[in-house]
């Protein structure tokens, strides 16, 4: 009897272990990160391209106040109301204190700098197609932003999903390597790619998600409810959207529709940040965008 | 100030509002003049926006007309248009949120920020391709941002 208890435990014991073993933290190569040079303008661009501060900034922040990641916005989810953090240089309120190698794991890993996971609203999904040089290009260029002194809110955030642990199984199932859309695609196509499923994350609003908050990349940007409940964010695949190339770099630029209509709801936050990037990195993006297969075939 | 509104009005809006089933049922004409103003707005962007794109040769006279046009109708005094009662709480066929009517001084400087941009877009409109695109940018955020606001998501 004494034995067969004995064989319980151990193998009861060995199943916590490789639980605890597949759900640990994943972390990138410090060294790798140290030898990589920061190209300022890259940072300013993957900024705007990642669109930071729609997420960041302040709630309700305008014009040059959006530059100021004080955080405190609120997203609410299936799974609890998440609050954006303060990410400003503060060396106490934001992440002033971080390392390149810091940020290198929360946005290619999801991994906080005292080892816990993070959750998938911030984006690490998507931005984990970025390369170690882009992030420590945007290390260097969030480091010249203004700080803010505003303390982080907790998340609101129910059982069993606050515990962070469980966010490796997540992410064993979930996060994936590799591009979304494979196949030939033109320079400028693959340009798009990056940025739109990279830094973009345009697929974490336009792709719909199974019931524990995986995308369903079969069905990659053909649109999706809205986590807030009202409405719904439309399909962007040349099935749901005839737009031409020139109508969507237009939006993206100025935000007017082709029928000169304006931006609305969250993807005026996107626009925001969109205007600042490039002419040919605006068509880029229309260009990936008629590349993507069609929804509904 | 612009928005101001005036006791006839007012004496207007409250007849609409003690028979709600009229002014639900009626298109009320203040919404239609201002919706109008908007597809004004809209037109002499279109004319702008066929060159920004490429669907049209760059016209540097074309341009400046429309331009123009897009200064005048910025500068309308609309305060008419917009009595109590017409928002999209009380009246049917209209986004116009009832923040509108309590914060007309912001809603009078984001009309001051769009007729900046419209004379900005003017001046440029007629020089060169580029510097209307880049003006056309500003306005669209002068537009965008009076909209965010002010006006409920499309269903």
């Amino acid at each position: 009897m004494a034995r067969l208890l004995r064989i319980v435990l151990i193998c009861g014991l060995a199943i916590l272990g490789i639980g605890w073993f597949a759900t640990r933290p994943e972390h990138v190569d410090a060294s790798i990160v140290e030898a990589a040079v920061p190209d300022m303008e890259r940072g300013e661009t993957l900024f705007f391209a990642g669109g930071c501060a729609a997420c960041h900034s302040a709630p309700d922040a305008e014009g040059g106040d959006k530059l100021k990641l004080a955080g405190g916005r609120k997203f609410p989810s299936p799974f609890g109301t998440f609050v954006a953090p303060n990410i400003s240089p503060d060396p106490e309120a934001g992440i002033g204190a971080w390392t390149a190698t810091d940020l290198a794991n929360a946005l290619l890993k999801g991994t906080g700098p005292r080892g816990q996971h993070y959750y998938p609203v911030l984006p690490y999904t998507s931005f984990a197609r970025m390369s170690v040089e882009d992030v420590v290009s945007l290390h260097a260029y969030l480091a010249t932003l203004p700080t803010d002194a505003t303390p982080n809110q907790r998340n609101d955030v129910g059982f069993p999903f606050n515990i962070r642990r469980g966010l490796g199984i997540w992410k064993r199932l979930f996060f994936r390597d590799g591009w979304v859309v494979e196949g030939d695609l033109t320079e400028e196509q693959q340009l798009g790619r990056f940025l739109v499923e990279g830094p973009g994350h345009c697929g974490e609003c336009h792709t719909p998600r199974n019931a524990l908050g995986g995308l369903r990349l079969s069905a990659w940007l053909s649109g999706a409810p809205s986590p807030t409940g009202k409405g719904r964010i439309p399909d962007i695949t040349p099935g749901g959207l005839d737009w031409s190339e020139a109508d969507i770099a237009e939006y993206l630029k100025s935000g007017f529709t082709p029928q000169y209509d304006t931006v609305g709801g969250d993807m005026a936050d996107v626009v925001a940040n969109t205007s600042h990037l490039s002419v040919a990195e605006r068509s880029a993006i229309a260009a990936y965008l008629k590349a993507v297969p069609p929804s509904g075939k | 100030m612009r928005l101001f509104v005036k006791p006839a009005v007012l004496g207007l809006a409250a007849a609409l509002l003690a028979g709600t089933t009229l002014a639900q049922d009626m298109p009320n004409p203040a919404i239609k003049a201002r919706q109008s103003v908007m597809a004004l707005r809209g037109f002499e962007l279109g004319i702008l926006g066929a060159m920004a794109k490429g669907d049209v040769p760059y016209d540097a006279e074309v341009a400046a007309k429309a331009a123009g046009n897009l200064v005048l109708l910025s500068q309308l005094d609309l305060s008419a248009m917009w009595p109590e009662g017409t928002d999209n709480s009380a009246a049917s066929g209209t986004r116009a949120l009832p923040d509108i009517w309590s914060n007309f001084d912001d809603v009078a400087a984001k009309a001051g920020i769009l007729n900046e941009a419209a004379l900005e877009l003017q001046a440029a409109a007629g020089t060169d391709l580029e510097s209307m695109k880049a003006a056309m940018g500003n306005l669209g955020a002068a537009c965008t941002a009076c909209h965010k606001a002010y006006r409920a998501p499309a269903s």
